[in-house]
């Protein structure tokens, strides 16, 4: 059980979405950064797509009920337990009554809080994910508040003793932890819709530098620098986006949708980011930068198959080690 | 029968089968949806069916972009054969005007009509639902009479009720869950459109066809209260 103390900005119970239920309007959700939730959840022996906490920006105060384990994965935002500051992206032991707040944040600007068990809310549609404009999902559909008590699925003794022994033993996973930039260069396809731009926007989308907007959200980013426009003005017939699309509204200030993103959009879609670095760009604040660069959907395929063969490698070696100690 | 088959990003696939919204295309994206969704090629994650595209999401380990574009080529070259399957009747109760409906005047005088045209107008059309998006459950709706036509809002509103019923354009439609938006407001329903308790969330599904019948406002309560019985 989690105790909220104190609420943070945004915090959500996420899983890695709501699939199949795109056809009756029902966006996706889940984590903005799946990298970091699922390597997180690894860390203390859960299914990747266990519920983690979503923590946004300005991190909650949290209390721990019993002894349990967890792992912080994502942005650095500052964690610290009962005052003393805690690594990242590794197996961690705490105590029953202790608190993790967070300070300011370093890189990134949100991390995935994994406890070992995974936090137990109910399913709906197949998914733990919340989805705050529904209220459906997660903890009763809504963020969390101070006073909420997260319920952890609980963990059997084999469990808890090869986590004991992964945090005793400083041992490091080798996680590639990807590295956040506050201007990171994305991988962009040409969108179903590149076409139809005209040629100054079609060369500055991949040359020029581009702000994050404060009107940002889980749903999509706004980007601000170069507006970009079509050749000639053209009504579109609304289709389905995707996580990651890049569209282009009448004001020319192009928007990245992102986990919240609706289920079909009619704005022309200048790109799609590539799925391998959709992490860096869920990792952004507002006023960073971000820069594009071309990539072929070949390629992108290539680099998402060798990501997922690394989590992969990591999987079988934290389980592996577990079953040594168990 | 001509389909075009461009890449969404690195985890999806859009197939056209139309450059233009009408009850032929829709009819065939339905086929297409039905097909794909009673026999789903093994890496099939899920399907959004829109007005005139199909879009068919995968996840590149279990195959790529090109054995995904073959297989689909394959499979919707039978797609005459294909049944669209059968449509249903859907009768959408609606109180107009009041607080339900604040736009009601506006559409009105916009049409140089009486808010009772306006209603009898939008209660004697068949329509047909294109697609369901933007919000959960949300149809768009085709087949509205260009006489009640209203453009949108210039300024979209913050916060519309669940469950209200709007025109922009030739289109009407209803806000299935609180949302922003810019549609003129003409009524409400006291039918629910989004069950997220049920294994089909979305009361609607393309290809339906809609009848709205005024009710007052006490069939509206009254009628609330039953659904709200029968939901618990």
């Amino acid at each position: 059980m989690l105790k909220i103390i104190k609420s943070g900005l945004q915090t959500t119970v996420q899983d890695l979405g709501r699939f199949g239920f795109q056809k009756y309007g029902v966006i996706v959700s889940g984590a903005m950064d799946p990298f970091a939730h699922r390597t997180a959840n690894l860390l203390v022996g859960n299914e990747e797509n266990a519920a983690t906490l979503e923590i946004a920006m300005v991190g909650p105060a949290i209390q721990f009920e019993e002894d349990t384990f967890i792992a912080l994965c994502g942005g650095d935002l500052s964690p610290e337990i009962d005052g003393t500051a805690i690594k990242m992206w590794r197996t961690v032991a705490v105590k029953e009554g202790s608190v993790l707040k967070f300070g300011a944040p370093r890189t990134g600007c949100r991390v995935y809080l994994a406890a070992a068990g995974g936090i137990d809310v109910p399913d709906v549609m197949n998914s733990k994910s919340t989805y705050l404009r529904a209220g459906i999902g997660g903890f009763h559909g809504r963020a969390l508040k101070a006073g909420d008590l997260i319920p952890t699925h609980p963990v059997s003794p084999g469990h808890a003793a090869s986590l004991l022994h992964a945090t005793d033993n400083e041992l490091e996973w080798k996680i590639a932890a990807p590295r956040y930039f506050n201007e990171p260069i994305v991988r962009m396809m040409k969108g179903r819709q590149y076409e139809l731009f005209n040629n100054d926007s079609k060369e500055k989308i991949f040359s020029e530098a581009f702000s994050i907007s404060s009107h940002s959200d889980r749903m999509g980013y706004r980007l601000e620098g170069i507006k970009l426009s079509l050749e000639e003005p053209k009504e579109l017939i609304s289709e389905a986006v995707s996580f990651g699309s890049i569209q282009v509204p009448a004001d020319g200030n192009p928007i990245v949708l992102l986990a919240d993103r609706q289920t079909t959009g009619g704005y022309p879609k200048i790109g799609q980011v590539a799925s391998v670095d959709l992490p860096l760009i869920s990792q952004l604040k507002p006023g960073d930068r971000i820069r594009f660069k071309e990539i072929s959907v070949e390629e992108a395929q290539k680099r998402y198959i060798e990501q997922e063969y690394q989590i992969r490698q990591l999987k079988i070696g934290i389980y592996l080690k577990r079953e040594e100690w168990k | 029968m001509n389909f075009s088959f461009s890449p969404l990003g690195d985890q999806a696939i859009v197939i056209e089968v139309g450059q233009e919204i009408n009850e032929k295309v829709q009819e065939r994206v339905r086929a297409i949806a039905a097909l794909l969704e009673a026999d789903p090629l093994p890496w099939m994650v899920e399907i959004i069916p829109a007005f005139t595209t199909v879009t068919v999401f995968y996840h590149p380990l279990a195959t790529l972009y090109e054995t995904v574009q073959q297989e689909l080529e394959e499979r919707v070259q039978h797609i005459s054969e294909a049944v669209a399957g059968e449509f249903r009747t859907v009768e959408i109760p609606v109180c107009y005007g009041g607080d339900f409906g604040p736009d009601l005047d506006f559409v009105a005088q916009h049409n140089g009509l009486s808010p009772e045209e306006v209603i009898e107008i939008h209660t004697s059309g068949t329509y047909t639902v294109y697609m369901i998006g933007f919000a959960p459950g949300f149809p768009f709706i085709g087949g509205m009479s260009e006489k009640i036509a209203a453009p949108r809002r210039d300024s979209p509103r913050l916060r519309i009720p669940e469950r209200t019923v709007g025109i922009a354009g030739m289109q009407t439609g209803v806000y299935p869950i609180e949302t922003p938006g810019g549609w003129q407001l003409i009524g409400r329903t006291p039918i629910r459109l989004f069950r997220p308790e049920q294994e089909i969330p979305s009361l609607l599904r393309a290809g339906d066809k809609i009848i709205f019948r005024q009710i007052s406002e006490s069939e509206y309560h009254s009628l609330k209260e039953e659904q709200h019985a029968e939901d618990h």
